[in-house]
Formats: structure tokens, sequence, C-alpha cells
């Protein structure tokens, strides 16, 4: 049976073979640098069209040479080898024009940032506040919006870091049934929640209640931004924690909240400080609740329950909105501040993920 | 080996000494309830944040002489105090749906290059990289959008009105800036970018590697690979990833705050100044409104809320599904 197909096959096969010339391995095809070749040609183009026709905006050179880009790959893959071909280095091409097109306005903030940022950041601007200081006069520093933001970010992790904790712990480690099924949801959605509406939130209780704005309001809607996240990252670090360790502890008649204590929750540490500063990072830098709860202050406050603080992003905001060449400067500087603490804080708690990652169990 | 069973072994203690309360359970319950208790404490700060805002927006659209939805003005503290919703939605909206036609193809593209297209030595450092832009703080977009990005997209919004104001939204009827929902839309597809991108990368990363090869098996091109197995497998996880997307730019502030120059009109020419959004006008009108008015602000971020709610919601909601049929995490 099968003998007699398989020589039908091969009885088959040399017909189609020798007449076919395009299909085969022995086909033409593109050398290895033409994608290159293409881009050089394409931008080249792009350029000398856009010159010509005077066009200012580099927004404009850029899509150009893309879609140039692009038909020249197609068209020359087409003619040289084929249309199967053709498509697959278009989709080849479209790809790496979203890599780069994506690449060039991030690159464009982080350089920004920098080269403008440096430009005034120095050991005067961290160590001196807004008072007294006109927008238009170019000295100044950031120092309250630093002690504000350190502030109101450590309260809002010192609530939402044990709280998230143990959520996660409820939902790894106990949670079955309808609760931790809304639990999990409910987190999921609230990681959405715009930073806006958990500042509204806090600012109806303040209304109601008839609070003052301060440090603490802002760190309050913080808190509500960084639990969820909080949650959801322990929650990942407590499911790779493998079984057999709580099996094993458990086994030696160890109850089953030392076992969490003692064999669970040391062996996700790692990943869960990461989460957490992760997190801190998120919510460092957050504008709109501080807007609405902290209001903003030239001046040091260092009591985050009493009166109006600042924070870097609020100072960046504020300083932005005023308008002037010399604010301007701050804003930048201070943004320079905002990206490297949340930069490092990320970089680090990346560090320490890998550094104690947990002992899977292979 | 005998002898190891013949060990002396103590003799168990005849009566346990410890009650039943003291073998550790009274510890157990008192850790439960306090874990139980945080989570259940979330669900109450859900629910609070509902009724907060529900309370106080409904006292304020009670005094509200206009109609809530389809007023153009936002004045409560005129006499009588009028203010809608009408222009906010309309700006939300459109400048969400320009950064998702733009950042979801562009984010589907890049997850590919990552997970498909990139040198495998290079892949790693890049998706750390696309993880580290989502840290970037929105007011640090805001500044870059305003200062840096809008002088930039002045010649390409000419150019578009040139080549297709024929289509009535490209448009440019007034002169001006560009601090238009365009040059909004374009920010908020960049602050997107990140998020969308990483979500979608790991869905491509968890194709069956077996209906790839098998693709390959059969003679598939690359791109032949990923249309016949990548993308049917991930599609449910590029919307969901979509959706997540949509769910910030809905809620974004700062961003928009900075960039737009708002206007309280309603205008499909997205590339003229003018518009607003929900969060940009709480953020805009906060600093003079008075109580009323802060109660009117509340009302629309309410509003917000039960839209990024339902969006976030509906994307879990596909999230979950897919993962009960994929197998794909087992």
């Amino acid at each position: 049976m099968s003998n007699a197909t398989t020589t039908d096959v091969r009885d088959q096969r040399p017909q189609t073979r020798p007449g076919t010339h395009g299909t085969g391995l022995s086909s033409r095809s593109l050398p290895r640098w033409a994608p290159l070749g293409f881009a050089a040609v394409s931008v080249a183009l792009a350029v000398g069209i856009s010159t010509a026709a005077g066009w200012q905006s580099r927004v404009q050179w850029g899509l150009i040479a893309a879609l140039l880009f692009l038909a020249i790959s197609y068209v020359a893959t087409t003619v040289v080898e084929n249309q199967r071909q053709a498509k697959d280095r278009l989709a080849t091409s479209v790809v790496w024009v979203c890599f780069l097109a994506a690449v060039v306005p991030l690159a464009s903030l982080l350089w920004t940032t920098v080269s403008r940022g440096s430009e005034r950041l120095d050991g005067y601007f961290l160590s001196h506040s807004m008072a007294g200081v006109l927008g238009s006069e170019a000295t100044g520093g950031v120092y309250h919006a630093l002690i504000g933001t350190l502030e109101q970010v450590g309260i809002a992790t010192v609530i939402s870091a044990p709280l998230g904790l143990l959520t996660a712990v409820y939902l790894v480690e106990y949670g079955k049934g309808g609760l931790a099924r809304a639990v999990t949801f409910f987190v999921d959605v609230m990681t959405g929640i715009p930073s806006i509406v958990a500042g509204l939130f806090i600012l109806s209780i303040m209304l109601i209640a008839g609070l003052e704005p301060s440090g603490l309001m802002g760190a309050l809607a913080l808190t509500i931004l960084m639990i969820p996240v909080v949650v959801r990252s322990t929650e990942e670090m407590l499911k790779l924690v493998p079984n057999e360790l709580r099996e094993a502890s458990l086994a030696l008649g160890i109850p089953k909240w030392r076992t969490i204590l003692k064999v669970v929750l040391p062996t996700a540490i790692g990943g869960i400080t990461t989460g957490v500063m992760l997190a801190i990072a998120r919510i460092a830098g957050e504008t709109a609740p501080i807007i609405l709860l902290v209001f903003g202050s030239q001046l040091i406050n260092t009591n985050p329950f009493e009166g109006a603080q600042s924070s870097l992003p609020f100072y960046i905001y504020e300083q932005y909105k005023i308008g002037e060449a010399a604010s301007y400067d701050r804003a930048w500087a201070a943004a320079l501040v905002l990206i490297a603490f949340v930069m490092i804080l990320n970089l680090v708690a990346r560090g320490i993920a890998r550094w104690k990652a947990p002992k899977t169990g292979r | 080996m005998a002898s190891t069973t013949q060990l002396d072994i103590p003799p168990a203690p005849p009566a346990r000494p410890r009650r039943p309360g003291s073998t550790g359970r009274a510890g157990d319950k008192i850790f439960l309830s306090l874990s139980r208790g945080s989570g259940i404490l979330l669900l109450l700060i859900m629910a609070s944040i509902a009724v907060f805002l529900s309370y106080r927006a409904a006292t304020a659209i009670s005094k509200d002489e206009g109609n809530f939805f389809t007023t153009f003005d936002w004045n409560p503290a005129g006499d009588p105090p009028v203010f809608g919703i009408a222009v906010l939605l309309f700006g939300t909206v459109v400048s969400s749906i320009i950064a998702m036609v733009i950042a979801v193809p562009v984010a589907v593209g890049i997850a590919l290059f990552i997970s498909h297209y990139a040198p495998r030595k290079l892949a790693a450092p890049l998706a750390y990289v696309v993880d580290l832009l989502a840290a970037v703080p929105s007011i640090v977009y805001g500044i870059w959008g305003a200062l840096v990005l809008v002088p930039y997209l002045e010649g390409l919004n000419l150019w578009l009105d040139q080549f297709f104001g024929w289509t009535y939204i490209f448009e440019k009827t007034e002169v001006g800036v560009a601090r238009s929902l365009f040059t909004v839309g374009i920010l908020l597809a960049i602050m997107i970018l990140p998020i969308v991108t990483s979500v979608s990368r790991e869905v491509f990363l968890q194709v069956p590697k077996m209906n790839e090869e098998a693709a390959l098996a059969l003679g598939a091109t690359r791109w032949e690979v990923i249309r016949l197995s990548v993308l049917p497998f991930g599609r449910s996880g590029i919307i969901s990833a979509s959706m997540l997307g949509l769910g910030r730019a809905l809620g974004e502030t700062m961003a928009v705050a900075t960039v737009l120059s708002p206007s309280f009109l309603i205008s499909l020419h997205v590339l003229n100044p003018g518009g607003g959004t929900f969060a940009q006008n709480i953020a805009a009108k906060f600093g003079e409104a008075d109580a009323f008015g802060r109660d009117a602000l509340i009302a629309s971020g309410l509003v917000l809320f039960v839209l990024t709610l339902l969006v976030n919601g509906a994307a879990r909601l596909i999230i979950a599904r897919r993962k009960e049929y994929s197998g794909a995490n087992a």
C-alpha cells in the first residue's frame, strides 16, 4: 500500500520540476544588503523631494522616507523575486519602519530632557526652593518639590505596600470562590482608574468632611493608584513560589500563616520588592491628584499633614504654565530630576528582581 | 539498613499538653482575616469611589440649568449655572480614536519586531527599553509635546490641510499653532505605545511553537507564518492590549492639559486648535472653581470613571476568556 503511493508521488515529481524556475532554492534573490540600500536610497530621495518642495517639518521628511522605503522594497522584490517574497519583504519593512517610527519620538523625548535639563541642574537647583523667586528670574530651585514628592510617595508606600501585600497573599494562598474572583477583577479594573478620578474621589471626601488640602490627601490618592500595581506584581511573584516548599513546611506541622510568613514571603521577597519599587516609580510622576489635593506651594513645607506642599510633577506643570524662558529651563531641569528618579528606581528594581529571582523547582 | 529502623525513637508524648486553641489556628485565623480584610477593603474603595462621586455629581447635576449631556458650555459659576459634557465627551473620544488608529498598528509592529524580527541578542534589551519607557511620567510627555512636538507638527498640519483638506477632517479652517485634538492624539499614541506593545508582545511569545513550525514546514515565508499562526492566535490579546491603551488615553490628564488650547466648541476639523477632554477640563478649571464648580467637575469625572471602567472591564473580560480556551498558559 504505502509503497505504491510513494512511487506514485515519485512518478509525478519529475514532471513538475524542470519547468518551474522561480520557486526553488536556486531562484534569484536580492543580496543581503538590499534593505540597507533601499533605506539609503529612500532617505536620499526624501531629503531631495522635501528640500525641493520647501517643506520645513522633519516629521514629513521621515514619513516620506518611510513610504518610499516600503514602495521601493516591494517593487524591487516583486521584480527580482516573486509576489510572496515581496509580501514578506513588505511586512519586514513595515515592522522595521514601525519600530524606527516609535524610537524617534521617544529618543527625542529623552534627549531633549537630558540636554535642556542639564542646563539648569546643579547643587543650587537641588537645594533651594522657589521662595520669593519671580517666574522670569533664572534662580530658584526644586528643593521644596523634592521634599513634597518624597513625603507623599513615602506615605502612599507605607499605606499601600502592606495592604497590597496582604491582598495578594489572600488571592494566592487563600483565595477561592466569588470573593477572590471579584477582588481579582476589580484589582485589574482599578489599575486602569485615571489618576484624576482618584484625585476627585479624595476631593469629594474632603468636601464632605471639610478637610484642607495637604500632602496627606495627595498621598491617599496615590495610594489608590498604587495598591493595584502592588497587588498584581506581588501576586505574580507568589505564584512563582514552588508548591513543594509550601507542602514541605506544612508537612512539618507548621501552621499556614507561619508557612506564609517564613517560607513563601522570604522566597518571593526579591520580586515583591521589585514590584513595590516599580509601583513607586509609577506614582512618583502623577500630577493630576496633586493639582487637586495638595495645591502647590513655593515654600518649603516639611509637614505632609498640614498645609499646601509641592511635588516634582506639579512643579514642572507650574513652571511650564508660567511660560517664561527661565521657567521653561526650570521645568526641564525638574523633568530631568524626575526622570532620573524614576529610571534609577526602575533599574534598581529590575536589578533586584534578577539578583533575587525565586528558585523554581527545576 | 535494618539498624535505622531500630533507632530509639523518643516515645511520643503521652498526652498533648497544648490545647487545640494554641496549635497556631488562632494565628491562622488572624492572618486569614487580615488578608481577606484587605481584599474586602479594596472592593470597598472601588465601591466608595463610585458612591462618593455619584453623590457629589448628583448634587451638581440637579442644579444644572442646561442639559448635562448636550450643553456646549462649562459655566457652573454663572447664574443660572450651565454646564454640559458634550464637548468634553467628543474631545475625549476623538483624541483617543486618533491615538488608537496610530498606536495600535505601530505597537503591533514593534511587538512583532521584538518577538519575531529583531536579532535574538537585541530582543531582550529592546523589550526592557520599551518597559522603561512606560515609566516616563506623563507630565514629561506633556512638556515635551507642548515645547517640542507642537512646533514640529505645524508643517505637517499645513501639508495635511493642503493635500487631504478635501476629507473635511483634515481641513484647517483656523490659523494658529498646532495645539489641536490631532496633536493630542499623536502625543497620546506615543504615550500608550509601550503598554500596548508589551501586552501584545507577551501574547505573541505565547503562540505555540508547533503552529509556527508547522507553517514553516509547509514552506511559508516569515510573513505567512505570522499571518497564519501568530496573528490569529494573538487577535484577542491585541484587542485587549488596545483597550488597555484606550483606557490610558481616555484618562490622560497632563499631556492633554499642556498641549491643547481648550475651547468649548465641537468641530470635526481635528487640525483646528480647540476642543477639550474630561481630564484636561478638570485640571484646567479646578483652580478657579468654587465649591459648586468642583462638584460640577466631579460630575464630569464620574462620566470619565464610568467610561474607563467599561473599557478596562471589557479588556479584562476578553483576556480572562482567552486564558480559558487558549491553553497557552498551561
